[in-house]
């Protein structure tokens, strides 16, 4: 061993991870031709998903993923900033900080499929009621169930972010306005969230990019049907949870190459969101130098 | 007169501060009972699942009561070893490289698809490794699983690991290089040493991650009802054994998937609480 050699067997690994993430896009653009071809671009806006006929449009699948995730994003924004203020501006006894950053830690922790398991034995049934109560088909499972869970799946990671964000705002900027006489809630919309935002807006960005991706909770709740929901209370499908439910069964080689193309196109929306998301970020702490 | 205009002015900004407190407050509230809930109800469901044939049975044909998981610990266990044998020497030698390029236009690159990996779906690794893997050996097997948490680990623990080889002061390999070290040298044996404890925790954390995911294993280790330790051959997983038993008809299978979901969780919380703890020190 020597230098040189050491120096190789780095450049080595360091190119076996390039090539991997390579390997995925070129994998998933060979594997999908065959649907592809098929379809043309009507894969991305034709809405009929069939396997026995063989139709392969995403439209519903990609209905399903925004909605989803637009939804749990609605719910998880105010229940997250308001957790997170509490959590960075609010709490001053460290006792109670350390046990909310655990609590939270332990539900950023928790298997995806857990929350599914919780969410057919808790949210289905709730969501089951309301349905009835509203005069909806009484499936229980559906899109907002999958969204209720998604909102509570990404609450840890939005509220911490959050937080983070807040803790980054300077001292000094916060003391000046308390000698100032400003009241807190003065200083926390006045001065800390306007100086936090960009980092909270990537929080949120880098949240729903885990929202869009996730699989097991959605796939358990989610109902699978290959229609376009037209309402909360509809069954429906992400681009995540057909791939989890279908692609084990899959009927014929097209259809299996038509869920390579959904996971491409799932692949590239989360890579926008994430991509999006850490260049926010770098902004938002860039600011003021530090 | 003057007076009273400016605590009149006080009193509303008084009562503006109080109602965002609670406004803030009651979400925060609501959050913290739903964590609360959440796992109370893993703990109390799951504990009823828990009994010495839990651990130490098979499953037992479909309907029948009794019987345990323990085909899904230990295919738990296989893949996730299989998984950081190969994730742990190519995380610390691309964090090494990193660290050796630290800034350079092929790190910064390197890091950006490491970011990028890091936010790869779980479930595109699924598929991949399938066609990668599952589709050459024409079965599924409890190594295509553990190359595709392999996968799934790889980013966290690089950016885990380079953070900690920063936080080696450079004075140790100034010091090393001095004395006429080979620069490989004092790297293998003064920068890893250092650094051992963040890549101990990295590990953990890396682990932690990969046991509870249940999408890149579907494709892959696939499942099975059965004891196997053929890493060739398809085997079970706590993940699996819970989104399977929870889409079963069984009372007796919902039971054993909350069982499952709590021995699951208590094993990911033990591993992050003994980092967390590592970490303080």
């Amino acid at each position: 061993m020597n230098d040189r050699r050491f120096n190789a067997l780095l450049g080595f690994a360091a190119l076996v991870i390039v090539f991997i993430f390579a390997g995925f896009l070129f994998t998933l653009v060979v594997q999908s031709l065959p649907a592809v071809k098929q379809e043309g671009a009507a894969f991305l806006y034709g809405s009929e998903w069939n396997p026995v006929t063989t139709r392969f449009g995403a439209l519903p699948f990609i209905i399903g993923t925004v909605m989803t995730s637009a939804i749990a994003l609605i719910i998880a924004i105010p229940l997250s900033l308001s957790a997170g203020i509490v959590m960075g501006e609010y709490v001053n006894s460290s006792w109670v900080r350390s046990v909310l950053n655990t609590l939270i830690n332990v539900l950023a922790s928790i298997p995806s499929v857990v929350f599914g398991l919780w969410g057919i034995e808790v949210v289905i049934p709730l969501v089951r009621n309301l349905a009835m109560l509203v005069g909806a088909p009484p499936y229980g499972a559906g899109i907002l169930s999958a969204s209720l869970v998604l909102a509570i799946m990404i609450i840890p990671y939005m509220s911490s972010m959050t937080r983070e964000a807040l803790m980054n705002v300077p001292a000094g900027l916060r003391e000046g306005a308390f000698a100032l006489g400003l009241t807190k809630q003065e200083v926390v919309t006045g001065i800390a969230l306007p100086f936090a935002k960009k980092s909270i807006f990537a929080g949120i960005l880098l949240s729903l990019g885990r929202a869009l991706g996730e699989t097991m909770a959605v796939t358990m709740l989610i109902g699978n049907a290959t229609r376009i929901p037209t309402s909360l209370f509809s069954l429906g499908n992400t681009l995540a949870s057909v791939i989890a439910s279908q692609f084990n069964e899959a009927a014929s080689d097209v259809h299996r190459a038509a869920m390579m193309a959904l996971a491409l196109i799932l692949l590239i929306i989360t890579m926008i969101a994430g991509w999006f998301g850490r260049t926010m970020m770098s902004k938002g702490t860039g600011a003021y130098g530090k | 007169m003057e007076n009273n205009v400016f605590t009149g002015q006080y009193k509303s900004r008084k009562r503006k501060d109080i109602f965002f407190k609670v406004l803030v407050l009651i979400p925060s509230g609501i959050v913290v009972a739903l964590l609360v809930l959440i796992m109370a109800q893993v703990v109390v469901n799951g504990a009823k699942a828990l009994n010495l044939d839990f651990f130490f049975q098979q499953q037992k044909p479909f309907g029948e009561v009794g019987g345990g998981i323990v085909q899904a610990i230990v295919g738990t266990f296989m893949v996730l070893a299989i998984a950081i044998v190969i994730a742990l020497p190519f995380a610390l030698l691309s964090s090494l490289y990193l660290y050796e390029h630290n800034g350079s236009r092929r790190a910064n690159g390197l890091l950006n698809v490491v970011n990028t990996l890091q936010g790869i779906p779980s479930i595109v690794i699924g598929v991949v490794i399938y066609s990668w893997v599952v589709v050459p050996q024409k079965t599924f097997s409890a190594f295509a699983g553990g190359i595709a948490l392999s996968i799934l680990m790889l980013p966290l623990m690089i950016s885990m690991i380079k953070e900690s080889l920063d936080m080696v002061p450079p004075s140790y390999l100034e010091a090393a290089l001095a004395l006429g070290v080979p620069r490989w040298r004092a790297i293998v044996e003064i920068i890893l040493p250092a650094a051992a404890s963040g890549i101990l925790e990295a590990t953990g954390l890396g682990i932690a991650r990969a046991a509870g995911e249940t999408a890149p294993l579907i494709f892959t280790a696939f499942g099975n009802p059965f004891l196997s330790l053929n890493f060739k051959g398809p085997v079970s997983a706590l993940p699996l054994v819970i989104y399977e038993y929870i889409k079963s008809p069984y009372d007796d299978w919902h039971r054993k998937a909350w069982g499952a979901a709590l021995l699951l969780v208590l094993f990911v919380l033990a591993l992050n609480l003994f980092i967390g703890s590592r970490k303080k020190r």
